[in-house]
């Protein structure tokens, strides 16, 4: 089974997206795709990456949905700052984290999380000491910010990947 | 192509409330471009319209085809992953430039600016 699906997620991802591509779930759309995600595997198997093991797949239904609350409401931050602040961006600055959270996979995660989510971006990861620079727009209370990104995300991602 | 006129008046009022609320966003998104004092500030601006804006915007578009097609249209999704998925390496691009820059430059703005230029 190992050689006719070395990275079974992928492939059931890109066989959903031949589907929604195509806007069809018939017979020979799904072999066609199938064909596709099975070639498409063994060829990323060439380069040999490294296998993202989710754990808990309700844990990562969970985040997602927690992730999208957040994006919703710093949306609102951030647009709130911007309209309506006579300097906006005063507050910004730069801020660092020690993370605990070692896995490529889940770092690759939560820098998309907090890169996509409005007010936070993701700077610079130092991988020998552990440490996550961050750019906040809001930056008034550096210790709020440290325990929403430790506890809302971190552990969570620890949970599911680690 | 007129098909706009066969979809009912809700969907219609409901595809446009979409629509204009994920431009108000990208729009309010814009003007921080120009309001935000410094580059590592600006950068925070164009994501309202890749995350709230680009929801929106797509939320109207799946609904206004589902209603006249009279079936579910879905595949906006896929434009939803794969802008969320590569806004974040676009942007993680530029800060890391500008902070390598001011690093190299010795700018007190941004920390760890203690770069040494590599001996030969």
């Amino acid at each position: 089974m190992n050689w006719l699906l070395p990275y079974p997620l992928l492939s059931a991802a890109l066989l959903v997206l031949w589907l929604l591509l195509n806007q069809s779930v018939s017979a020979g759309h799904v072999i066609l795709g199938s064909v596709l995600a099975l070639l498409a595997a063994w060829a990323m198997a060439a380069l040999r990456p490294e296998k993202a093991r989710i754990r808990r797949p309700g844990a990562a239904l969970r985040l997602a949905g927690l992730v999208l609350i957040d994006i919703l409401r710093s949306n609102l931050a951030v647009g709130r700052i911007i309209v309506r602040s006579r300097e906006p961006g005063v507050n910004a600055g730069f801020l660092t984290i020690p993370l605990d959270l070692r896995d490529r996979q889940g770092l690759a995660v939560l820098a998309i999380i907090i890169t996509s989510t409005p007010g936070t971006i993701w700077v610079n990861y130092d991988a020998a000491k552990g440490t996550l620079l961050l750019h906040v727009l809001d930056l008034v209370d550096e210790t709020v910010w440290v325990r929403t990104i430790k506890d809302r995300y971190e552990r969570r991602l620890m949970e599911i990947f680690e | 192509m007129n098909a706009a006129g066969n979809l009912p008046a809700w969907a219609a009022l409901l595809t446009a409330l979409c629509v204009l609320v994920g431009a108000a966003v990208a729009l309010i998104g814009s003007l921080g471009l120009l309001r935000l004092g410094s580059f590592y500030a600006r950068v925070h601006a164009p994501t309202l319209g890749t995350t709230l804006g680009m929801a929106s915007v797509l939320a109207g578009s799946a609904l206004y085809f589902s209603v006249l097609e009279a079936r579910p249209v879905v595949h906006e999704i896929l434009i939803a992953a794969f802008v969320t998925l590569t806004t974040p390496v676009t942007l993680m691009l530029l800060v890391r430039a500008a902070l390598y820059r001011d690093r190299t430059e010795g700018s007190g703005e941004v920390p760890g600016g203690t770069w040494r230029r590599p001996r030969r």
